[in-house]
């Protein structure tokens, strides 16, 4: 396999080139229209990589509602009756083994076990247990596919987040849209392929969230993700200054273009012709960013589905909202962080809140793509860095208690886009401490997730400083058991 | 030995493993190969006996076996009978079942296919014909001779690609023990197993072209690979049969100084540069590019060697200089301009990953600018480069640094720094070592050594061991794994800069001039202290207290309120009633387990604003020090535990504050922001006595580690135990109140008596500590002879003489004194800090980690240098200076080289080595070798003078070539790699900005200096991280300052430089991408720094380029291309300013909001609509491909 890694990277080497050459470079854009596809590598004028995608995708594009901080498993959905019996009791130390924990907690002198002060109870014809936190999302589980069995080896939240972003606990790789953008190219013109999204949670002051989540590492810069903000431009300096007009605006990109044309035929420059290109570009997203983020087409009925946060700009709510509009405008990659997840201490009033701030929105965009079709070739996946500990941090009782930081156990879930709806994968301890069986691995989950977009994990490379990367580095493994 | 039967299936298993497939698929094979044609000895035959049989029946005399000689006809008629092999021996030894005496032995490892018997069955069924030796080149009809391979170009890399990454360095994933990136490996012969791989002038014999060339996908290589294309099995060939020469990688031998080559057009080269660059022209047919009109050239040059354009005035000065070196005159005019060194600087600081945050999590400030400074003075200075390295790595070691030298050593601690709560410190050491060894192999060799680090290198040779070996020059110095989060971390330098210098000197001056005249009083000091002691002596209680510095005092003399420097704020006892009992001093309080003393909000100490500001870090919570205190107090304790006083509380998992506390009969003091893994704590080893008064004095120097803590038991320094070490937010601010006796949390009460409670605002020194630790009063001490005083009882009345007692012209000139150096403490601790590199005495171990994960040490690693390179010279000590002075050694093969690529890189878009970061196996062949290797040892002779090399590069023919694209120049060779034109190259990212203030007459040209925040969207940061640090923009002047002082938070780089391209500064970057997007299209339109630029521009405009608009536009576009318009685009922007006019006078209320923007007024005497139209006009001129581009 590595040999044939090697093979590749003589191609991956002419696209660097012509990635960063300058003529070459002309044709580029930044959404993915690439060279490649001008000059008829690839598919039409999506840009994807020559050979992209290796099989038939069942997913077209991908919404990721990342959860910031670290949800805790233990009182969402993996419902454990054995530390409600064990309450108090020390973690038995032949199931924390030699874990390294962090040393928020490493100090402590005992691991006292603490179950969840919330309910459980089963639902939908799979009967899956979920907590009363996620009423709404309780409804839809036979959509839902469970994977309780998520590790990683990061224990602390900026590794753990650039983790599951790049594939890689320190800076300097690409991300997952990244990765997506430069291998199967855009399905849109007039809008970024990839869009990152922030929202704050209610709970209390979340983990920060960086540019390198959603950047292109050494990927050409074009590659990384178009964060879309709140308050002000949803784009960096969309807006006209005051005082210009689109009128204006476009008088002004005719004459730069005749310039710029003068300028190609004077040189000869190809640069120069992409340079015209570019500025149309950014005038056709001067009109269709705000018509994307522009609700008042949007009926009653959307706001009572997604909740009334979303009429709030910078709501998860609305930013589900607005995934479900990128989605239906086949923006590939589309992320929603949403921050607040870490409760070490006052678990139970942290948690409430953030559940709130999340359960009905996930659940009605999972409803909205179904009823809209688009469920069949979007996946969905919720989850966070990691999970945390079956112990208590902090002043052990039902209001106070509190949970580190845990990587080696934890829940996320997928719908849609080919994965098995209505299903659990893996199982976990009684303690949801360890991995009972079946476990997968960050790369695991990228491997599974470039699979359903067609891809074959270990031939989407890059050749950088001699060497080709992948998002899953030299490890990954595609869930076959959760896929549809 | 007998063998078994189950032995024997075990190790037919294992070679069937071996040879990598499986019984079945072997089979398959040998269908396939079934064909008509007849079977040639030479292409078929020999290649299977030359793998499995040659090792022992071929030409190596010393390895034939029973004389038998399968690589000569000779065989043919002993062991093979023509047509028929059953008859034949050599097929039956083939495929007998006995295991003794089956060819080849099951011991070799070798077996044949069932494809290949069959193949070799067939050749002696059709009559085992030898045929012709030359059948075997297939390509070319035997046509060996074809043109000269190069092995360093063509057939290292075609290894390199397709079989390092199995039979390379890395010795773990070494296949079959084979070798091929070293000459014994790829020559070896490898007996057994298959004779030799390579045989000079032997394609045919040789096992490499078998392999490669094989049908068969089992024997095939690369293994599971795509087979190499015909053309490069042909190369092999080729070099194999034209001597297959060997040289080690071209860029792991030292250059040697090439001879200049002749050229046919012998009068277009300027320098040497051009000799080079004109023969591999003439070499491809191809001309170079007239050069390029003097406008376009002075632009090119003044770009490139300040980033900034030139101003009409130097174009005009130049277009008018008709003597013959006017260009050269401008080029030296360039170089000694200070923004030289700012457009150099910028280009390294994204080698370096500077940033003025930390990187991690939320991404607290640091404060590394000073290190800026020293980068821009060096190139400003023409530093040689071999000093520049030196400094940089290890200016610290040398002898007696100064500290511009230590200065320079921040460049290896501009990294990210970790201070996420709960991390596990050691595994971030890990991670600084490896990053700096990182960065360091790249930026000065052009290795990409961090490959290493999990297993040796794939493509390089370099070990995992030596990659750790030199993580060990980098490890040893005083740093901690965790990082403080707003602040600069340990090791650290204060560096104030010569402005500063200059102020300390001025100030120091004065203070030796008032202990002078304190000195020159005429006046016997000990006759009039003796004096007053005298007198002192007859006054009953006569007493004082060191005033300097006190915060906060509880005497207890029958009252729990004490005095403080800020309002009174009440005291309240909690818990019980007020009890006065006998103190050390007068009374005491008294105190049960239960009662304690609310003394309410005390002033704080650690919350200097004005130290912050001064040294450049405006956010609140990031000072680069906690501030310092001192705590005094008598104590009586009556249990082994108990809070002697506090500002803390019982946070949810445990104390946060500070604290002073008895521990099981010792004193500790804590100091926390979260118990666990955030604090700073150190304990005494002594106990205190119970049932006895003693003082306690316990001092803080603000460094937040335990080492910056002090103890006195009654005035005598005690041992500490460190107890925390995790300090990573700051400490001493802490928002609850002051108790005396107790602590918001319910750690154990005090019990026993307490007095004369005391806190200092500094660190009281040891003869201090002794002093306040004095009890007896003036009075007392006075009465005794000062022979029999005690040092400090001696202490103590002289500084109450001194301070509060002497004649008033004594007092006068003391207290000028102490006020002169308070000054100068302030002074210096407002100075900016530095992380710099420094040495640990203990040398910190290295261990190799296996998979290079910090928990999983190997063996120790001891400092060293990769050994494939120079060795360190002999008798020298290796660390991390001589492992810097190793690197510009001349012996060196890659520092020159990989250093004049760069700057190549900076001229031409490309260097001549494309892979600026990466100069080994895989790295690309250069394309001017012979050039490469003359700028390097031209930059060596000249002592690494690099002004002489920028100057070389920027005055020859190349250099000033045109840059438009004639003929099929584009399509031949669109990256200009042959150099063929002059480059034209989109404007790096702060080029760009820069030289729109520059043009609208904006820029504030200040060198060096603290970074500032120019207009940025609001609520970037806070996007990132709530309660983090907030952007607070600037204000006057610091809007405009050039690009590279602009503040860098790594997790949120500066918009529109990562629009462009810059790097995130997140790890090294040699080379950045060029792209070209529709968000720089927006950031160049609307960003408020180009409105407000263009309107500036416009005025300009207007008040410098004459009446008409076509006079007027054309100056613009003077300004911003150094040429006027010609008249089609001249047309073209005056017909948009029409237009732009007649709507602007039509809606005059957009006009003035247009022209409003930005921070610098707009001028009022001129015409809102005409100005808003040449507004429009100017910021078109900022975006057109010709302004932002290098021509």
């Amino acid at each position: 396999m590595d040999v044939c890694l090697e093979r590749l990277l003589s191609r991956r080497r002419f696209l660097e080139l012509t990635s960063s050459g300058i003529g070459t470079a002309a044709l580029a854009t930044l959404f993915g229209q690439d060279l490649i596809a001008q000059s008829g590598r690839a598919s039409a004028a999506s840009g994807a990589l020559p050979g992209l995608p290796h099989h038939a995708p069942r997913a077209k594009r991908v919404i990721y509602l990342f959860q910031s901080g670290a949800p805790s498993q233990h009182e969402l959905w993996d419902y454990k009756p054995k530390l409600q019996e064990m309450v108090g009791e020390d973690l038995p130390p032949s199931v924390r083994g030699n874990q390294r924990v962090t040393t928020m907690t490493a100090g402590q002198e005992r691991f006292p076990l603490v179950p969840s002060k919330f309910k459980f109870s089963r639902h939908g014809k799979t009967q899956t247990w979920v907590s009363e936190l996620m009423p709404h999302t309780a409804k839809i589980v036979d959509e839902l596919c469970f994977i309780k069995t998520m590790h990683t080896e990061a224990i602390n939240h900026d590794p753990g987040i650039t983790f599951f972003q790049t594939g890689a606990q320190l800076a300097g790789r690409p991300s997952m849209g990244a990765w997506l953008t430069y291998g199967l190219g855009t399905m849109n013109s007039d809008l970024p392929t990839f869009v990152a999204m922030v929202s704050k949670g209610s709970a209390r002051v979340g983990q920060p969230l960086y540019d390198r989540l959603w950047g292109s590492g050494f990927l050409p810069t074009r590659f990384q993700g178009v964060k879309f903000l709140s308050t002000g431009d949803p784009v960096l300096y969309l807006s006209n200054p005051v005082g210009v007009d689109q009128a204006t605006r476009r008088r002004y990109l005719d004459d730069l273009g005749a310039l710029n044309q003068l300028k190609e035929e004077e040189y000869g420059d190809p640069e120069t012709s992409t340079r015209i290109a570019q500025y149309e570009m950014a005038y056709r997203m001067q009109t269709s960013v705000p018509e994307l983020t522009d609700l008042s087409d949007e009926p009653e009925s959307t706001f009572e589905l997604y909740g009334p946060d979303a009429r709030k700009p910078g709501t998860f709510a609305r930013n589900c909202l607005l995934a479900r509009r990128l989605a239906e405008r086949d923006v590939r990659f589309i992320q929603c962080f949403h921050r607040g997840w870490d409760q070490h201490t006052r678990l139970p009033e942290g948690i409430t809140t953030q559940a709130r701030d999340v359960d009905q929105p996930q659940a009605a965009l999972v409803q909205d793509l179904k009823q809209r079709g688009l469920l069949d070739d979007t996946l969905v996946i919720w989850g966070g860095e990691f999970g945390r500990s079956a112990y208590c941090q902090g002043v052990f009782n039902d209001e106070t208690y509190g949970r580190d930081h845990h990587p080696r156990c934890f829940t996320i879930w997928m719908a849609g886009g080919g994965v098995k709806p209505g299903v659990s994968y893996g199982e976990s301890d009684d303690f949801s401490y360890n991995i009972a069986k079946d476990p997968v691995h960050i790369h695991d989950l990228h491997a599974t997730m470039l699979h359903l977009l067609g891809i074959d994990h270990t031939k989407l490379t890059f050749g950088y400083q001699g060497r080709n990367f992948r998002l899953t580095d030299v490890h990954g493994r595609v869930v076959g058991d959760v896929l549809a | 030995m007998r063998m078994t039967p189950y032995w024997l299936v075990v190790l037919v298993l294992i070679m069937a493993v071996s040879v990598g497939g499986s019984h079945a698929y072997r089979l398959e094979a040998g269908l396939v190969q079934a064909a008509e044609e007849p079977v040639d000895f030479h292409r078929d035959v020999r290649p299977v006996l030359a793998q499995t049989c040659f090792a022992c029946h071929g030409a190596a005399e010393a390895n034939r076996q029973a004389d038998l000689r399968l690589d000569t006809s000779d065989f043919i008629g002993t062991v093979v009978l023509p047509g028929d092999a059953e008859g034949s021996s050599l097929f039956q030894r083939l495929t007998t079942d006995a295991p003794i005496g089956r060819m080849p032995p099951l011991s070799s490892g070798r077996a044949l296919t069932a494809g290949e018997i069959e193949l070799v069955r067939r050749w002696i069924d059709e009559g085992a014909h030898w045929g012709t030796e030359r059948a075997f080149i297939d390509a070319g009809a035997g046509e060996v001779v074809g043109r000269t391979v190069d092995f360093g170009r063509e057939v290292r890399p075609l290894l390199a690609e397709n079989c390092f990454s199995c039979h390379g360095p890395d010795e773990q994933g070494r296949q079959v023990g084979l070798r091929l990136d070293v000459q014994e490996g790829a020559f070896a012969d490898r007996g057994l197993f298959g004779g030799p791989v390579i045989v000079a002038g032997d394609a045919a014999g040789s096992l490499l072209v078998h392999r490669v060339s094989a049908d068969d996908p089992l024997r095939r290589m690369p293994r599971g690979g795509e087979a190499l294309s015909d053309s490069e099995v042909e190369t092999l060939r080729l070099w194999i049969d034209q001597g297959a020469g060997w040289e080690s990688h071209w860029a792991f031998i030292a250059p040697e100084r090439p001879v200049i080559p002749q050229v046919a057009e012998a009068d277009w080269p300027r320098n040497a540069i051009d000799n080079f660059i004109l023969e591999r022209l003439e070499g491809e047919g191809l001309t170079p590019s007239e050069e390029t009109d003097r406008a376009t050239l002075l632009r090119r040059v003044t770009l490139d060697l300040t980033g900034v354009p030139p101003t009409p005035t130097e174009l005009a000065d130049f277009l008018n200089d008709d003597a013959a070196d006017a260009y050269e005159k401008a080029v030296d005019r360039l170089l000694v301009s200070p923004r030289y060194g700012e457009r150099m600087a910028a280009e390294w600081l994204d080698a370096a990953r500077y940033a003025d945050t930390n990187g991690y999590q939320t991404d607290g400030e640091r404060s590394m600018w000073r290190w800026r400074d020293w980068v821009i003075n060096a190139y400003n200075d023409n530093m040689p480069f071999d000093q520049f390295t030196i400094e940089q790595l290890a200016g610290d070691m040398l002898p007696n640094a100064t500290l511009d030298q230590k200065v320079a050593t921040a460049f290896n601690r501009n990294h990210s720094l970790n201070s996420e709560g709960g991390i596990v410190p050691e595994e971030f050491l890990v991670e600084y070592g490896v990053d700096r060894v990182s960065t360091t192999g790249t930026v000065w060799m052009g290795l990409t050594l961090g490959c290493a680090r999990c297993h040796d290198h794939k493509f390089d040779p370099i070990s995992q061991k030596e990659f750790y070996e030199a993580v060990a020059n980098f490890n040893n110095i005083p740093e901690r794994g965790k990082g403080f989060k707003y602040a600069n971390s340990p090791p650290l330098v204060t560096a104030p800069t010569v402005d500063q210098q200059a102020e300390l000197e001025e100030l120091d001056v004065k203070v030796d001039e008032a202990r002078a005249a304190l000195a020159a009083l005429d006046v016997d000091m000990l006759a009039a202290q003796r004096t007053w002691e005298a007198s002192a002596a007859e006054v009953d209680g006569l007493d004082w207290v060191l005033r300097d510095g006190l915060l906060v005092h509880h005497a207890f003399e029958g009252d729990i309120a004490g005095t403080q420097t800020t309002e009174e704020i009440p005291v309240v006892l909690e818990d019980g009633l007020p009890r006065f009992v006998l103190g050390r001093i007068g009374r005491a309080a008294g105190f049960d387990g239960r009662r304690f003393i609310n003394a309410g909000r005390s002033p704080d100490f650690g919350d200097n604003a004005r130290l912050r500001r001064r040294q450049g870090l405006e956010q609140d919570g990031a000072g680069i020090h906690d501030e310092e205190f001192s705590f005094a107090v008598w104590v009586y304790p009556t249990a082994r535990d108990g809070v002697i006083l506090s500002r803390a509380d019982g946070g949810d998992q445990g104390e946060v504050g500070w604290g002073l506390y008895l521990e099981d009969g010792k004193v500790r003091l804590n100091l926390s922001s979260r118990v666990l893994d955030d604090g700073v704590a150190a304990e005494s080893v002594a106990d205190v006595a119970l049932g006895q008064w003693q003082h306690v004095v316990a001092t803080y120097d603000g460094s937040k580690t335990p080492s910056g803590i002090r103890m006195y038991f009654d005035g005598r320094l005690q041992e500490l135990t460190p107890l925390n070490d995790t300090a990573g937010n700051r400490l001493t601010v802490s928002r609850f109140p002051l108790r005396i006796g107790a602590s918001g949390s319910d750690k154990p009460r005090f019990e026993g008596r307490i007095d004369d409670v005391r806190i200092y605002d500094s660190v009281l020194s040891r003869s201090k500590a002794a002093v306040v630790a004095t009890a007896e009063s003036l009075s007392e001490i006075a009465a005794l002879d000062p022979g029999q005083r005690t040092v400090a009882q001696n202490d103590k009345i002289r500084l109450a003489f001194l301070e509060q007692y002497a004649p008033p012209e004594i007092l006068k000139a003391v207290r000028q004194v102490a006020e002169l150096e308070r000054e100068r403490g302030e002074l210096w601790a407002s100075f900016p800090t530095v992380m710099v590199m420094e040495e640990l005495d203990e040398r910190r171990q290295t261990f190799r980690l296996n998979r290079g994960a910090y928990d999983n040490p190997a063996e120790e690693v001891f400092p060293g240098v990769p050994a494939m390179l120079p060795p360190l010279p002999q008798g020298v000590e290796a660390n991390r200076l001589s492992f810097a002075r190793w690197l510009v050694d001349s012996g060196h093969p890659l520092t020159a080289r990989v250093t004049v690529n760069r700057f190549w890189q900076m001229y031409f878009g490309t260097g001549l080595v494309k892979t600026a970061e990466n100069f080994g196996t895989q790295g690309e062949y250069p394309s001017h070798p012979e050039l490469l290797d003359w700028l390097a040892t031209s930059f060596m002779d000249s002592g690494w003078d690099v002004k002489a090399l920028q100057r070389s590069i920027v005055t020859s023919a190349t250099y000033r070539q045109s840059s438009k694209v004639t003929g099929d120049q584009f399509e031949n060779d669109p990256e200009n790699r042959l150099v063929a034109r002059g480059p034209r190259l989109r404007l790096p990212a702060p080029m760009i900005r820069d030289q729109a203030l520059a043009m609208a007459g904006l820029l504030v040209e200040k060198v060096g200096g603290a970074s500032v925040r120019p207009y940025q969207p609001e609520g970037l940061w806070d996007e990132v991280v709530e309660g983090g640090l907030e952007y607070v923009r600037a204000e006057g002047d610091d809007l405009y300052r050039r690009s590279l002082y602009t503040f860098w938070k790594r997790t949120v780089g500066p918009p529109t430089m990562l629009t462009f391209d810059s790097s995130t500064r997140e790890t090294c970057i040699v080379r950045t991408g060029r792209t070209n997007t529709p968000l720089q299209a927006l950031s160049l339109m609307n960003d408020v720094t180009y409105v407000e630029a263009a309107r500036r521009l416009a005025e300009r405009m207007m008040t410098e380029g004459g009446t008409t608009p076509e006079d007027r536009i054309g100056y613009g576009y003077l300004l911003a291309t150094a040429h006027r318009p010609r008249p089609e685009a001249e047309t073209i922007l005056v017909n948009g300013f029409r237009q732009h006019l007649d709507r602007y006078e039509m809606d005059r209320g957009a006009a003035v909001e247009l022209v409003t923007l930005g921070e610098r007024r707009r001028d009022e005497t001129l015409d809102v609509a005409e100005l808003a139209a040449f507004t429009m006009v100017a910021n078109l001129i900022l975006n057109f491909d010709g302004t932002i581009t290098k021509e």
